[in-house]
């Protein structure tokens, strides 16, 4: 299988989110930058068909400045072979969606994946962007992936139930828990990691079709009001008489 | 300046997000001052489609295909910009629901439109387009957008809105949209149901359990409860990793986004990946022993106490406010 994995560079789950003041931004001191959670999956899924098959080739691919270099070497070092940063700014999703769909096109890969969701934007929104672009079959939150006579069986999620659908390849795939396990690199895949190409292209040109005006914090929460365990039917009637139960 | 719902059903009948989603949509099109007009696909009565009445949709088209019965984001975002051609719409509103934001980006694409997933409030026309805002980083910001296409689509978060009644005539058209094989490329072998239960998403209360639980054998403590108020039944991430729970019960920045109007959380320490997906909930009542979890900080009411001792009190309260008003 040779595949595409598109990954985000974005804040770790445990980031305290910080804007800078002119609210343009966010605000990267003490940040440390990962994988998109979503989107290992689907690197991960890429390397077991390589690691079963004993073929195959993985490229990842990131949309971002040279600061997204250092998590384009820990794909690499999870057991990626090669990767590829598209050197221009990821305004929206529509301008990522171009980038890959330009760099994919006619590059025969079998799967092109992507996260669910990127854990900054929230948008799951490039997957199907990509898909469309390139008019290609779409698997949105899959949660299993297995090849069969050249034809790929999923599992697609949905709410307290999921699909079990067929799909020609090539397709585009966007990753949920349970495709794959998180790795964690090894000293033999960092090490490997230095010597695998890390390729800069320079970004084809799209004008943005969503702007980011402002970024800011949410109002915050009021205080909390304690209620006696001893007394824990209190809490109850104040339920109640707000109408929440 | 006429706004285009995509009407979502589920076997010929509508679920609550899609009146919500008609909701925001009608809203959108009172302030642009033109028509809400709605799009279905597959089979579905008429009486059904009338129901979208209630909520200020003039017009349903409908796309009656019978390979549409089953989802297909290819085929459905034919279907969609089709209509949305037809009509001129300004925007096209989808719920942000599992087939909505399967389909949504390809809407965008197909129209040349900016798309704008997850919006908690309501956008403002621009002489450009629209802006308004949606959280961002997982709930824990808020993005003010500006959109920059002559159409834009909205995917409206799920329980963001709740209903708003605004009846007007409805009539039914067809819509004829030249659909190839290509577009039914992924084939459906089957559905299988994993919880019979109320979806979380959409669910007005959810009661949650976390590691406190001790186990799998306690969740009837919790499950009791939640029967006890029609709630769905939701969970941290170590307890379905453990397999204490089933995975879709798993709420966090890496499981379910959720917003119900009630959140209960129960022996979950509050750790940021959880709060990301359930900081969105209107009221939050969090029950745990330690009273340094930091769930408090964003709880509204809080009870120090030991789950097993303070739950199945509640519980036998709730039964009972709800037997004196039944
Ligand atoms: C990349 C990443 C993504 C993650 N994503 C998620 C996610 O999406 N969702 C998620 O939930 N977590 C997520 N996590 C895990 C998260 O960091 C926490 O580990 C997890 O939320 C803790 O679960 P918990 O609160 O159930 O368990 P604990 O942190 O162990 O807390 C148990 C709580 O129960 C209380 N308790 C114990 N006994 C009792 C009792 N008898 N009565 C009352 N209270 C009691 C304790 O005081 C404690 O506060 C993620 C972690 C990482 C690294
Ligand atoms: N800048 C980027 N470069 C490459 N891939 C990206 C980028 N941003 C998002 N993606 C991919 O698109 C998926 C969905 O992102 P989003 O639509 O922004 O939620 C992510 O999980 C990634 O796989």
């Amino acid at each position: 299988m040779k595949s595409l994995v598109c990954i985000s560079h974005v804040p770790d789950t445990t980031t305290n989110i910080k804007y800078t003041p002119d609210g343009k931004s966010l605000d990267t001191t003490g940040v440390t930058f990962v994988i998109g959670p979503y989107d290992e999956y689907g690197l991960v899924r890429a390397i077991e068909f390589k690691e079963q098959t004993g073929q195959g080739h993985v490229t990842v691919l990131c949309v971002g400045g040279a600061e997204v270099e250092p998590t384009l070497r820990k794909a690499l070092a999870i057991g990626a072979d090669a990767a590829v940063r598209i050197d221009g700014d990821a305004v929206d999703a529509n301008f990522v969606a171009k980038q890959v769909a330009e760099y994919a096109q006619g590059k025969d890969f079998d799967f092109i994946f992507f996260g669910k969701e990127s854990i900054a934007t929230n948008g799951s929104a490039v997957p199907g962007m990509v898909a469309e672009y390139l008019e290609l079959p779409f698997i949105s939150q899959a949660t299993s992936l297995e090849v069969k006579d050249g034809v790929a069986s999923l599992h697609r999620e949905l709410a307290g139930a999921y699909e079990v659908l067929e799909s020609p390849i090539p397709c585009v795939i966007s990753c949920q828990k349970g495709l794959a396990e998180w790795r964690i690199p090894n000293m033999r895949g960092i090490m490997m990691a230095k010597r695998k190409p890390l390729s800069a292209v320079p970004a084809a040109e799209v004008s943005a079709a969503v702007t980011t005006e402002k970024l800011e914090l949410p109002p915050p929460k009021g205080d909390c009001q304690y209620i006696d365990a001893d007394n824990a039917a209190h809490l109850v009637s104040i339920l109640n008489d707000k109408g929440l139960i | 300046m006429s706004v285009l719902l995509f009407a979502e059903h589920w076997n010929g009948s509508f679920k609550k997000s899609v009146f919500e989603a008609a909701s925001f949509a009608k809203t959108l099109a009172d302030k642009l001052g033109g028509p809400l007009h709605a799009v279905v696909a597959g089979d579905i009565a008429d009486e059904e489609l009338q129901k979208l009445g209630q909520y200020g949709v003039g017009t349903t088209h409908k796309a009656g295909d019978a390979r549409l019965n089953t989802f297909s984001d290819q085929a459905f975002a034919k279907v969609i910009s089709t209509a949305a051609s037809a009509i001129g719409a300004k925007a096209v509103v989808l719920a942000n629901t599992y087939n909505g934001k399967a389909a949504g980006p390809r809407v965008a694409v197909r129209l040349d439109a900016a798309f704008v997933p997850g919006v908690n409030n309501i956008p403002e026309a621009t002489s450009e387009g629209f802006t308004g805002q949606r959280p961002t980083n997982s709930g824990k910001g808020v993005e003010t957008y500006r959109t920059h296409r002559a159409a834009a689509v909205f995917t409206p978060k799920v329980n963001s809105f709740g209903l708003n009644e605004a009846p007007v005539d409805h009539s039914v058209a067809s819509l004829a949209v030249e659909l190839s094989d290509a577009d039914f490329a992924v084939k459906f072998l089957e559905k299988v149901v994993t919880s019979s239960k109320v979806s979380i998403t959409e669910a007005d209360i959810v009661i949650s359990g976390g590691r406190g639980f001790k186990g799998p054998e306690n969740w009837n403590i919790l499950e009791d409860m939640a029967g006890s108020v029609g709630a769905g039944t939701a969970c941290s991430k170590p307890v379905s990793d453990m397999d204490w729970r089933p995975h879709h019960e798993h709420v966090g920045q890496t499981g379910i986004q959720i917003a119900p109007n009630l959140y209960i959380a129960i022996g979950i320490s509050g750790a940021i990946q959880h709060l990301a997906g359930v900081n969105s909930s209107k009221n939050i009542v969090v029950i745990n022993k330690d009273p340094e979890a930091p769930f408090f900080k964003i709880a509204d009411y809080g009870i120090v106490g030991d789950l097993f001792d303070v739950v199945p009190k509640i519980t036998a309260a709730i039964k009972e406010v709800k037997a004196a008003t039944a």
